[in-house]
């Protein structure tokens, strides 16, 4: 069982301090949804009023269509997975587990024979006996999702629980958590500032930045078509060239910047002499072999191999470096340190977005 | 040999074992980096070291209560007896707590005083655990910083203030002319005072205040380093509050619990000045039983026996309900 969640319009302020702003936006039943963005933008907030520990100041939310304001988190359908998880750590696994169901009244024998249920789903199998502490984080995680999906919620909330985990160990929990939720189809609110595990696991995003959404989309339009310069520079790799804009078509735009014209995508419909942002990501950028769009040439400050990729560091705007990164694929030859090269790219791949807040580097 | 100076050789016989053990023990297992006790702090100042402790340990702390101890054990006589032929090891202090010396009758107005002491004990610490347990966790875990500076500020000050003023400013407040029985009249609540220190409520009162603090802060401490999260965790798997402090926060403070409440009930069963000041005229604490032995009918080896009771007994009580609560010596102590 399912269900949507719906914040109407959710405004949450602590004393003068708005932590979330006008936040309005529905989350289908059985999606994975994930809020992205960096600490204190208020996607903790988010879960926390989705779960019945705070109360938003003005909006309202609904769950599965049901107005949730004086309703308690012991008595909403959803679960929460906490960031340190919070098992605890005088029950036994299968104690921990299947607390939601002792609270509820049942007995010790059905208990018992739900936790071995769970304890397989989890891929932990007989180990319902063991204490807390004798398991390892990743074990510790699954019977976190265990203990909330005992009660058999409409809709997990996730508090970033990957993030104490080394990275193997994360990849390999991202492919399991969206497996586990295709497996028992219930909606996922996902928070996490790792813009990777929102891209791999999510059906849609909603980027925030200082209590406001930015933008809801699926992973690749938050990353192909930014709708702000926030969402541009926070999700993925980006480089970003500012200035103003000389000339402007339905199409494109192109900006003036340090280094020269650079055109780009127009999907906002700026006019020339607006003040605009335009980004290219790293892997569009490509040392120059022949005739491109537009071109512009920096000096080469650092080159460094990554296996699967090398990354190309040159000198940018103010104190911001230009990042490239060249596939193994491509055969283009990599720039030496120390030279001066010019780059292309193709200006489809270059969006050019009005000036606003970025994310910090 | 007298026995009373055979007391000190006790220590002294205990010291040479633990030497021997300590000596035998570096024998069988050789640390050649292990530095000994004077290679590490010097001779002059291990010696000082040496001195300093064993004179604290041995005159202030062991032998005192040794010698209370053997002390329980001789008959009482008159300082020209002591010494002499009539002074001889004998369980009569200890048997005279079950059955009158003199009558030969069973002894119940001193058993039926230690009863009641350890009864009451026992209801002062529940009380104040009722009491503290919501205090320390409104401090521990709910309150803000400022507000929780200025309960504490509110428990501690008043212990400036000395028992003995404590106890009689309670009895003038709850005397039957005092100011509680006033009010109550004078809203028109009664017709007659209430008999609040003849009904024990001054007792009561007068126990559980003396140890508020006692109870609060190691309840106090064990729940502040409880996680919230486990709080809301179990709140969000749909627990009500009261079975959140049943299987969560409870179960967390055990050793606070456990160490707040064998203090309280200690020192509430040992103390002597509230009893004495708040107790109702059928209030026989057992203390001042003791109290009497010594400084009324100068009867120490009686008196010394009786301690002893109450101390055994209490020690007893709190070992069998450290074991039924599952929680060891050391946690208590942490």
């Amino acid at each position: 069982m399912s269900a949507s969640v719906e914040l109407d319009h959710v405004t949450v302020k602590f004393g003068q301090f708005t932590a979330v702003k006008d936040a309005a936006l529905e989350i289908r039943g059985g999606e994975f949804f994930s809020f992205l963005g960096p600490s204190g933008c208020g996607k903790t907030t988010i879960l926390r009023t989705v779960s019945g520990f705070l109360e938003p100041t003005d909006g309202a939310v609904r769950i599965a269509g049901q107005d949730m304001a004086g309703i308690g988190p012991n008595k909403r359908p959803t679960a929460l997975i906490f960031q340190n998880l919070a098992l605890f750590p005088l029950m036994s696994v299968a104690d921990n587990i299947t607390y939601g169901l002792r609270v509820r009244g049942m007995s010790s024998g059905e208990r018992a024979r739900k936790a071995d249920e769970l304890l397989e789903l989890i891929a932990l199998p007989g180990q319902g006996k063991k204490l807390v502490s004798e398991l390892s984080g990743g074990q510790k995680q699954r019977v976190a999702i265990a203990r909330a999906l005992a009660v058999q919620p409409k809709v997990l909330l996730l508090d970033e629980p990957l993030s104490a985990l080394d990275l193997k160990l994360r990849q390999h929990m991202r492919a399991e958590l969206r497996a586990i939720q295709q497996q028992v189809g219930i909606t996922f609110i996902y928070i996490t500032h790792d813009q990777g595990e929102a891209l791999t696991m999510s059906d849609r995003i909603a980027v925030m930045s200082d209590g406001v959404i930015q933008q809801i989309g699926d992973g690749r339009s938050v990353y192909d078509a930014p709708d702000t310069a926030f969402v541009a520079s926070f999700v993925g790799e980006n480089n970003a060239f500012a200035g103003q804009i000389t000339h402007a078509d339905a199409d494109s735009a192109v900006v003036q910047t340090d280094f020269g014209p650079l055109r780009g995508r127009n999907p906002k419909a700026l006019k020339p002499g607006d003040r605009a942002v335009l980004f290219i990501r790293p892997e569009d950028l490509i040392p120059v072999t022949g005739a491109a769009d537009s071109t512009l040439s920096s000096y080469v400050t650092n080159v460094s191999f990554e296996g699967n990729m090398t990354h190309v560091y040159l000198n940018g705007q103010g104190a911001r470096e230009i990042s490239m990164s060249i596939g193994r694929q491509g055969g283009t030859d990599v720039p030496q340190k120390g030279t001066v090269t010019p780059l292309s790219y193709h200006a489809s791949n270059a969006i050019v977005l009005p000036e606003g807040t970025m994310a910090r580097e | 040999m007298s026995s009373r100076l055979f007391v000190i050789l006790i220590p002294l016989i205990v010291i040479a074992i633990f030497a021997i053990l300590s000596w035998r023990d570096t024998r069988n297992n050789p640390d050649p980096t292990r530095k000994g006790f004077f290679d590490r702090n010097g001779t002059v100042l291990g010696l000082v070291f040496i001195a300093l402790v064993g004179f604290w340990m041995l005159f202030l702390v062991v032998l005192p209560y040794l010698y209370m101890v053997v002390e329980s054990f001789h008959p009482k006589l008159s300082p020209s007896k002591r010494g002499g032929p009539d002074d001889v090891l004998t369980l009569m202090q200890y048997k005279s707590f079950f059955i009158e010396p003199l009558s030969g009758d069973m002894n119940t107005i001193h058993m039926w005083a230690f009863g009641y002491t350890i009864v009451i004990s026992l209801i002062v610490t529940a009380l104040n655990f009722a009491i503290c347990y919501p205090l320390a966790y409104y401090m521990a875990q709910t309150g803000t910083a400022r507000k929780v500076r200025l309960l504490m500020l509110a428990l501690i000050i008043p212990y400036w203030v000395n028992e003995i003023l404590r106890a009689f400013s309670l009895r003038l407040l709850l005397a039957s002319k005092g100011l509680i029985n006033q009010m109550l009249m004078g809203v028109g609540l009664t017709d007659a005072p209430i008999d609040f220190l003849g009904n024990n409520v001054g007792l009561f009162v007068g126990l559980s205040y003396a140890y508020l603090l006692i109870m609060v802060f190691p309840l106090y401490n064990a729940i502040e380093s409880l996680d919230r999260n486990q709080i809301e965790a179990a709140h969000d798997l749909g627990a009500p509050w009261w079975k959140i402090h049943r299987d969560v926060v409870i179960p967390y403070a055990k050793p606070g619990i456990a160490s707040g409440c064998t203090m309280v009930f200690m020192l509430s069963a040992g103390s002597l000045a509230a009893p004495q000041f708040l107790g109702g005229p059928n209030t026989l604490w057992f203390t001042s039983v003791v109290y009497d032995f010594f400084f009324q009918s100068f009867n120490w080896p009686r008196g010394a026996a009786y301690a002893f009771v109450l101390l055994s007994a209490c020690i007893a009580f709190v070992m069998i309900v450290l074991r039924l609560f599952k929680v060891s010596l050391g946690e208590t102590i942490k």
